[in-house]
């Protein structure tokens, strides 16, 4: 997608540029963007790397299974389908808490290996069970405690108040993910 | 009511930074090598950013300082007007479900040019946290068990998606 995108952005601009008789704006503009991303790629290594390690000190603990606890009446509700098969449902939980806790990183080889327990109840090999379904449009709705990376990275443009956006994540977050998945539930009834 | 979720918010951070380290303690984790480990993630993940921030700075920057982009946002704005989203966003809301790195650039970009405290950096923000790189996700899930058949979960991802876009703004609308 962007290696098409990338490039008639590039093309267009310049052209449009010349046409309209700024070849210096263009190319002071050109290379103060490259600058730009240096700058803030040195101050995102402060605040990026902060909310990791802490988010790895929080998997390293209990905290983890303690929360997964917590998520079982929700599980049974949105995989009615994976009644008993415990392990999926025990890996699911454990990928939506590395989501919620913000790791990303631990969240993706989790998820995979709930992918593969569900698919060995597949019938159709090829094609999403509803349950995997559900499964992915969960993991797109980004459930997050707290943004990490949005917030490092609005401490490095110096914004004043960088954390004044959690309360406004969580709700958007609730409203993308209720619609996902009262979508999904829909069209699993609706569509066979 | 603004200010109440002001306090949680701000006050949300370092109180979660501290329990996480108690607990840490009480479970005798070595916190400050589990820090390390972690921090050492960050790192990696900002250097594999820094390509793509690199490139996509170059393209949005062409496009601002050509004056290209006043007349796109020019075209789109009744559009906007009418899902009542400021028209600098666009790029944001069309790049977010395919890119990460590309979005999480032209949200950096977007929040360094129209500041970030102001409601079209707040709403800029909020998208970033409250979306997920869609295609990507689809992607990564559905090749990992060899599924081709993927029924119609992109159209439900990208319903999910585009609520979360326009809660965003409404909230930010509201809280601002």
């Amino acid at each position: 997608m962007l290696n098409i995108l990338w490039p008639i952005f590039i093309i267009l601009s310049v052209i449009y540029g010349l046409i309209y008789g700024k070849a210096d704006e263009i190319n002071n503009g050109m290379f103060e963007s490259l600058s730009d991303a240096i700058e803030l790629s040195i101050t995102f290594l402060g605040t990026i790397s902060l909310w990791n390690g802490i988010m790895e000190i929080c998997k390293k603990t209990s905290l983890m299974d303690k929360l997964t606890g917590f998520l079982k009446p929700f599980i049974n509700f949105l995989f009615p389908e994976l009644k008993k098969n415990e392990t999926a449902k025990q890996e699911i939980s454990m990928n939506m808490i590395a989501n919620i806790l913000g790791l990303g990183n631990a969240a993706t080889p989790l998820g995979v290996q709930a992918m593969k327990t569900m698919q060995k109840e597949n019938p159709k090999k090829d094609t999403l069970s509803n349950s995997m379904m559900m499964f992915i449009v969960i993991n797109t709705a980004s459930i997050q405690l707290i943004p990490t990376n949005v917030i490092a990275i609005r401490t490095s443009l110096n914004s004043e108040n960088p954390t004044s956006i959690i309360a406004p994540v969580w709700i958007a977050t609730i409203i993308a993910a209720v619609i996902g998945i009262f979508f999904t539930k829909i069209l699993i009834k609706k569509v066979k | 009511m603004t200010n109440v979720i002001n306090y949680i918010s701000g006050a949300a951070i370092p109180v979660i930074i501290v329990l996480i380290i108690i607990y840490g303690l009480k479970e005798r984790v070595k916190v400050f090598d589990a820090f390390l480990d972690g921090a050492k993630d960050g790192i990696e993940i900002v250097f594999k950013m820094l390509p793509t921030l690199i490139g996509i700075f170059l393209a949005v920057g062409l496009l601002r300082s050509s004056g290209i982009i006043d007349f796109i946002v020019n075209l789109i704005t009744p559009l906007t007007n009418l899902l009542e989203i400021p028209s600098q966003i666009m790029p944001l809301a069309i790049l977010r479900p395919i890119s990460g790195s590309a979005s999480m650039a032209v949200a950096v970009d977007i929040m360094q040019n129209y500041g970030v405290d102001t409601l079209t950096g707040l709403i800029t923000s909020t998208i970033m946290g409250s979306t997920e790189t869609t295609f990507y996700t689809i992607a990564i899930y559905t090749s990992c068990v060899g599924i081709k058949k993927t029924r119609w979960i992109l159209l439900a991802a990208l319903a999910a998606d585009v609520a979360g876009m326009v809660a965003s703004t409404v909230i930010c609308r509201i809280l601002a």
